[in-house]
């Protein structure tokens, strides 16, 4: 499968061509535009460096009064290290098992012929589009069911854990990531899966020593995305968790919202704070992040 | 595969590896199929229960249909939600889904700064949902939202339950466009370049040329693009519960669903009702969608 995603560096590289009436148009429209949809962003960016007293005097439109005191004030009444040691722990683990165990299906629907190919390949892609609110109560029952030692979860269920959100939301991605690297491991040369086979490599050996190294590209994208979708979960991690020092960022920052009612500049501050992980996967890992979303609908 | 050489090692491992890919399809069969399909299987049986989330299974009572009436003519809130999902689907599919690809089309005609413009169209995309809704608040607030501010007026758009549908479908279209763009474009990318030459020396201009000829070769594309606009529109949930938990004006199945089964009331079997009906509006568009993903899947 040739992913078909916008090539950023070599749009860069373009040359340049006559500016016609037309071209000056479709520029002021599309500077237009991108500067409305960078606006609220700026504008939350803007007022979190600034003093609320400030504001207050002036009106938030004005210019002055800049201060790093909201983020230190944010972080430490938001309880941002707790909810990012939290988030963290969510995300790496619920990444990586959903990788594992998408990568094996994908293996197994590209690999091997089952009569049931088809329908686990439909199972699997439709589970992902499911509306989690119509699971709630039968995932709720099923999680205070199932018993937990206490040093795994204080609750002693896999309710109020963090691993029954974990659990979920592999549930839920597992789908979506089997169907992508089922496309891509299709596209693998057969030859060397038959080369494998004289050689006496075990199927293990060839899913772990052959076929995953060659999936590289889509797993990076789909690691990349997943971390996005995970980090920014929030209806199981609201539903699941009961105590707030389990909350992720995400769910957290509902919380905050009590905490920073009036302060605008602090409730600003807070939000570029939880925003900051996504930021960062956005800008520096770009190229993954618009390969994984593109990689589910665009097949040739 | 014409192998001739049966040694007897592999004799040895061929057991193993027969039994090597069953367990690697069945664990995650297991997995989806254990905490996906059959919690929904379950959540249909709900729906034709008394059940009140109280006491064990063996105590439920079954009462035919009545949750599904009760619904549809006594519950006050059921109506305006459903009303509230058709406008989100709407608005979604009216204005920023042709606004997406509108952008993705312009995007696709090699221009200066098209990088700038597609990171700024595609930034709100990282965003959670319920960040959406806080960054929003800064332009919504009543009295320090930027928009008060700008047109000197006194409006509560979130919490006024005439308007705040409209100012939460704004702030999750802001998120859906760039999501709309970058499919779409990735879909341009990949139309073959002779397609549009040929056609533009039959002497079509643009227009001619994306209606006739790019729109119905992205037809997959614009099918995706679609059953993901009523899914989304199906499923929204995070913003409306992020701002009021989805009361006032902001009713939607998704909030109401949430807040009958967890929240005080927990009429399980009446809020399992609301979610078979979001499962069956959902699943007439994951089909759609399974039709055009899965085509040319070998069966």
């Amino acid at each position: 499968m040739s992913t078909t995603t916008p090539d950023f560096a070599e749009l860069g590289k373009l040359k340049k061509r006559p500016l016609t009436p037309g071209r000056v148009v479709l520029q002021v429209f599309l500077l237009g535009m991108a500067l409305i949809w960078l606006f609220p962003m700026l504008w939350a960016l803007f007022n979190s460096f600034r003093d609320y007293g400030f504001t207050l005097e002036h009106g938030y439109i004005s210019f002055g009064g800049f201060t790093f005191d909201n983020y230190l004030n944010a972080w430490e009444r938001g309880g941002f290290t707790t909810s990012f040691l939290n988030s963290a722990f969510i995300t790496i683990l619920a990444v990586g098992l959903t990788l594992l165990l998408s990568s094996s299906a994908a293996f197994v629907l590209a690999r091997f012929s089952f009569k049931f190919n088809f329908a686990m390949l439909a199972i699997f892609v439709s589970a992902n589009l499911l509306p989690p609110q119509a699971l709630l109560v039968p995932i709720y029952r099923i999680f205070r069911a199932i018993p937990l030692p206490y040093w795994m979860s204080d609750s002693g269920s896999l309710l109020n854990s963090q691993l029954g959100v974990v659990i979920i939301n592999m549930a839920f991605q597992t789908g979506f990531c089997t169907f992508v690297l089922s496309n891509y491991m299709k596209t693998l040369p057969k030859a060397i899966y038959e080369s494998a086979s004289l050689d006496g490599a075990s199927v293990w050996y060839q899913f772990w020593g052959i076929t995953l190294p060659l999936c590289r590209p889509p797993l990076a994208a789909l690691a990349t995305l997943q971390v996005a979708w995970i980090y920014n979960e929030f209806f199981w991690a609201t539903v699941l968790l009961q105590s707030g020092d389990k909350f992720p960022v995400t769910s957290s920052l509902n919380n905050l919202k009590g905490t920073f009612f009036t302060d605008y500049n602090l409730l600003s501050a807070g939000s570029i704070i939880a925003a900051l992980p996504v930021l960062i996967v956005f800008f520096v890992l770009q190229k993954q992040f618009v390969a994984g979303l593109t990689l589910g609908s665009v097949k040739d | 595969m014409t192998s001739q050489t049966t040694t007897a090692s592999r004799q040895q491992t061929s057991a193993m590896d027969k039994a090597t890919p069953v367990l690697m399809g069945l664990i995650p069969t297991l997995v989806v199929v254990g905490l996906i399909w059959i919690p929904a299987l379950f959540t249909v049986i709900l729906s034709f229960t008394s059940w009140d989330g109280v006491g064990a299974l063996s105590g439920i009572e079954f009462i035919g249909g009545r949750n599904y009436v009760e619904a549809t003519t006594v519950y006050p809130t059921f109506w305006p939600a459903i009303g509230h999902n058709v406008l989100w689907l709407v608005g979604l599919f009216v204005v920023f889904t042709p606004l997406g690809m509108f952008l993705a089309v312009l995007l696709d005609k090699e221009i200066r700064g098209s990088r700038f413009y597609q990171t700024s169209f595609y930034l709100p995309v990282v965003l959670s949902a319920a960040l959406i809704g806080f960054i929003w608040q800064l332009m919504y607030s009543r009295d320090q939202g930027l928009l008060n501010m700008l047109f000197g007026t006194q409006i509560d758009w979130y919490g006024d339950p005439n308007i705040n549908i409209w100012a939460a479908i704004v702030a999750t279209g802001w998120r859906h466009t760039g999501y709309v763009m970058l499919l779409y474009l990735a879909g341009l990318k990949g139309i073959d370049p002779a397609l549009r030459e040929a056609a533009q020396m039959d002497g079509a201009n643009q227009f001619k040329t994306y209606v006739r000829i790019i729109f119905p070769v992205m037809r997959p594309i614009n099918i995706i693009v679609m059953t993901i606009t009523f899914i989304e529109g199906l499923r929204a949930f995070d913003l409306p519960w992020v701002i009021n938990r989805g009361r006032n004006g902001l009713e939607l199945i998704s909030t109401l669903v949430t807040s009958n089964v967890a929240g005080e009331a927990s009429r399980i079997g009446f809020g399992s009702a609301l979610a078979t009906l979001m499962l069956i509006l959902s699943s007439i568009f994951i089909i759609f969608q399974l039709r055009v993903v899965m085509k040319g899947e070998d069966r």
